[in-house]
């Protein structure tokens, strides 16, 4: 298998190539405005440094940041109608309740309650209200919204009232986009509903980003398909991730410390990235990340996805240095470090100007810092120091000693020991961890949902066949499909044997 | 405490986290009952708070629940006039006006259910619960204890069925029964119970847990905010104990007899190293067991809390790999009366053991 893995960052994009277990070569070039040029100099800049060109190229994998970074930014937004089917029920929540004011304000176009639903044990709660529907469909082509989140309560259960909507708004409002819940899976219709919406408003900058990450891939010459890295560490196709953006959020994380992983081939370990403008310290379990324990919220925004628990502080390689040296960032001079560091010629003090005067890197013209006062050096690189100890200490839960593993574009500031760290690793291509996390992920599928009368052992087939469905459909082969997590929850206080099971699956990406 | 005073609202999020706490990893989250609150306060609601102590002995108190599946609650939500329909449907039936009303259970969601009433109809919420935590079944509150009548009942449904139970044998009977009215209506349902005077929920009540909630989320928020350990500012504010500090490494489930039963192993770390720790449960924690000897039992308030946030962990978001800490907080002393434990003692919950205080001088609230 050869493929390649791109990391869209707010400061770099990285590109590497991967044959089977190892790293062929791996390119850094600054993020551009529109994205897709960085990407395709990166690109050009990964065959550049092959005699013979990339070859066959099985797969390409992209994680950005772009649509967390949309919401978190609130820019390129659109307006979503949002559509709630349970009435009666859930009737003093409305869609947006507990949604960030500025947020809401951009998104909030319409919001429609209509009665229908279901039941834990698939009974309709009241009818669905097909009229009701029908009028509020009219209206939203009348308003010139052009995406709509539906979501219908015990929809991951049964979809019948989701798709009866969707079908409805497809004839009244031709060529709206529409974000069905249960396609998001979970139960619990705020979080699920959260989810929806925050899809819908990403949906018009996602298919345009990911048509242009198709061309800027077709006009590198490189014949292979395209998928976008999510969350939990798994990739899905470009096409799917059109309809689905917010799976890819916080994927970079998890790409950084699911790369740190396969470079080093330790499974177990503290994971420092350290970027541009901020470092983030995850703990790695099995290989995978250790996920939060808490409801995640993404812009302000309160959902059920499964994060990766990290701890981020306003560390990175531009962060901006005050002049005694006594305080580093949070401010950083993010990507245009190539321009205003002083090793490269500009006037700010940043982190990568100490790193370099004191000699743990080479990088641009280093006379630049040759007069940097050594008192100066050194105050600034313990205060490094502190604040990597201090959140590397946040994240240990034990005190038995861990191994750290350094990566990122300025992995260089993390100090050689640390108390309670058994040792510091920086291996080759540490810089572009993320992109290496990136290009090993494999396809994911999930299921979460309530089984009636059917036993256990039934239901959790029954989810398993689904997620396994789900799996292929999203771009993996169905000859390599794995079950990685099965989870089953009896519920309490309903009768006929009611059991939710969560199933996730994954495998790898089908050949072209 | 002041006989009377406005809730706040920042004392809302205190009241949420404090409930969730005192659940013991049942009751189901506050979270849609907050932002319910939440909402009538930005609309200009508010609630008032009562000393129990300023009641007449004639008055009429309502107690209210949301009775149910929590997984249920998670789709279905929850709503101020819905819950104050079944107070309504009391009155009505009685041809008596209620001068207040209060909770069932002030661990987890059903805390904030009498203010949600309170914020419909006006009336102001008793300062007190029957539990003074969560438990899963009607027979199981200071009310039953004290041997009070126990009808009626009124249960209303979302979908405009409402159900009185006029008459029951027993406490058991009335569990049994509006169970199964629940179960028929999807598992959620909100209830008036059986009325209360004023004298009763002075004598029987448990006091003072609406602000016992509301201080101990304070304590914990308080922590969190200023990077303190929560756990220990809970321990502190409540006089409880931790038990044990380690890593979740095995979860089962099964739901037996409408039960969610099932156990936790969790391996201890730090001081606990080596150690084990088992927790069952029954919707709540009901007993610990330290490397197989037991160390906290109901009605002893046995809480998961994550290590590192102090958020609570019910016993259906338990997770393997989760650090967490496991606290006992002391119950109120009418729960581990003679009377008291027969209802809601280790015994109750099919554990043939005598119940002993985890608090070495017996201290209770």
């Amino acid at each position: 298998m050869r493929r390649i893995g791109i990391d869209v960052g707010g400061t770099n994009t990285d590109a590497v190539l991967i044959q089977d277990d190892f790293v062929v070569a791996g390119v850094k070039t600054p993020t551009t405005e529109d994205v897709t040029s960085g990407i395709l100099q990166a690109l050009k800049d990964l065959v550049s440094g092959m005699d013979e060109g990339p070859g066959h190229v099985d797969a390409v994998m992209i994680g950005t940041t772009h649509f967390t970074n949309a919401v978190i930014q609130r820019r390129d937004l659109k307006p979503v109608a949002a559509v709630r089917i349970g009435l009666p029920a859930s009737a003093s929540l409305p869609p947006f309740v507990d949604w960030p004011d500025d947020l809401a304000r951009i998104v909030r176009g319409r919001v429609f309650m209509i009665e229908g639903g279901h039941e834990y044990d698939g009974r309709p709660l009241v009818d669905f209200d097909a009229d009701e529907m029908r009028k509020a469909a009219r209206e939203i082509a009348d308003s010139g919204i052009t995406s709509v989140g539906i979501a219908s309560i015990f929809s991951p259960l049964t979809a019948e009232c989701e798709e009866a909507a969707g079908e409805i708004v497809r004839q009244e409002c031709p060529g709206v986009a529409i974000t069905l819940s249960h396609d998001l899976g979970r139960i619990g219709l705020l979080e699920r509903e959260n989810a929806t919406l925050l899809n819908a408003c990403i949906i018009d900058l996602a298919r345009k980003t990911t048509s242009a990450f198709t061309r800027a891939l077709g006009q590198s010459g490189i014949e292979a398909p395209l998928y976008m890295t999510q969350n939990d560490g798994t990739v899905m196709r470009a096409e799917f991730a059109a309809e689905f953006p917010i799976y890819s959020f916080a994927s970079g994380p998890t790409n950084s410390m699911r790369g740190a992983a396969f470079l080093t081939g330790l499974n177990d370990g503290i994971v420092i990235d350290v970027g541009g403008t901020t470092t983030d310290v995850g703990v790695l379990q099995a290989g995978f990340p250790r996920e939060a324990n808490n409801v995640v919220e993404i812009g302000g925004v309160r959902t059920l996805f499964r994060m990766p628990d990290l701890l981020s502080v306003g560390l990175g390689g531009g962060s901006v240095v005050q002049v005694d040296g006594s305080s580093i960032g949070p401010i950083s001079v993010g990507h245009r470090i190539t321009t205003e560091a002083l090793v490269f010629g500009g006037d700010t003090l940043t982190a990568t100007d100490v790193a370099a005067a004191a000699g743990l890197i080479k990088f641009g013209d280093t006379t630049a810092v040759e007069s940097l006062e050594s008192s100066i050096q050194d105050s600034a690189i313990s205060r490094i120091a502190e604040m990597v100890d201090e959140a590397v200490d946040r994240m240990k839960v034990d005190a038995n000693p861990v191994p750290l593993i350094a990566v990122g574009g300025a992995a260089f500031l993390v100090p050689d020991q640390l108390p309670g760290i058994s040792e510091v690793i920086q291996v080759e291509h540490r810089g572009v961890a993320n992109a290496v996390g990136a290009a090993i992920a494999q396809v994911s599928g999930e299921v979460d949902q309530v089984f009636t009368g059917m036993g256990r052992a039934a239901s959790i087939e029954a989810a398993t066949e689904l997620a396994k469905k789900r799996t292929v459909l999203a771009g993996a082969d169905s000859e390599t499909l794995s079950v990685v997590e099965v989870e089953d929850l009896p519920l309490s206080y309903v009768p006929g044997d009611a059991l939710r099971v969560r199933v996730r699956v994954v495998g790898d990406t089908a050949p072209n | 405490m002041v006989d009377a005073r406005e809730i706040q609202a920042d004392e809302l999020t205190a009241l949420s986290t404090g409930a969730w706490i005192l659940g013991a990893g049942g009751g189901g989250s506050p979270y849609y009952s907050y932002l319910n609150m939440l909402e009538m306060y930005k609309a200009g609601k508010r609630v008032t708070l009562i000393d129990p102590l300023t009641l007449g002995d004639d008055d009429l108190v309502a107690v209210v629940s949301s009775m149910g599946a929590p997984l249920v609650g998670q789709e279905r939500l929850r709503d101020p006039d819905f819950a104050a329909k079944p107070v309504r449907m009391m009155e009505e039936y009685l041809g008596r006006k209620f001068n207040a009303v209060m909770s069932l259970e002030i661990g987890g969601g059903n805390a904030l259910q009498p203010l949600m009433v309170a914020a419909v109809t006006g009336l102001p919420v008793v300062d007190a619960d029957s539990m003074g935590r969560a438990f899963p079944e009607a027979q199981m509150t200071s009310f039953a204890i004290g041997d009070l009548q126990m009808f009626p009942l009124c249960l209303a449904d979302i979908r405009d069925n409402e159900t009185i139970v006029a008459r029951a044998a027993s406490w058991k009977w009335m569990e049994r029964i509006s169970r199964k009215i629940c179960t028929e209506v999807g598992s959620v349902a909100s209830t008036c119970k059986a009325p209360r005077s004023g004298k009763e929920v002075k004598d029987w009540g448990i006091l003072y847990t609406t602000t016992r909630a509301i201080d101990l989320g304070h304590a914990v928020e308080d922590a969190r905010a200023a990077h303190e350990d929560p756990v220990a500012a809970a321990l502190d504010q409540e006089g409880g104990i931790l038990l044990f500090r380690g890593k979740i490494t095995d979860i089962d489930r099964r739901a037996t007899e409408g039960f969610l039963r099932g156990s936790a192993t969790i391996d201890g770390l730090d001081e606990d190293a080596g150690h084990e720790f088992q927790l069952e449960f029954q919707n709540e924690f009901v007993i610990g067991f330290l490397d197989g000897k037991p160390a906290a039992t109901v009605p002893e308030i046995i809480c998961v809390m994550d290590t590192l946030s102090g958020e609570a962990i019910g016993t259906e978001t338990l997770r393997y790999g989760q650090r967490v800490s496991v606290i006992a907080l002391p119950a109120a002393s009418i729960l581990t009366s003679e009377r008291g434990l027969e209802n809601v003692g280790p015994r109750a919950f099919g554990y043939d053991m005598e119940f002993r205080s985890v608090f070495a001088d017996g201290a209770q609230t």
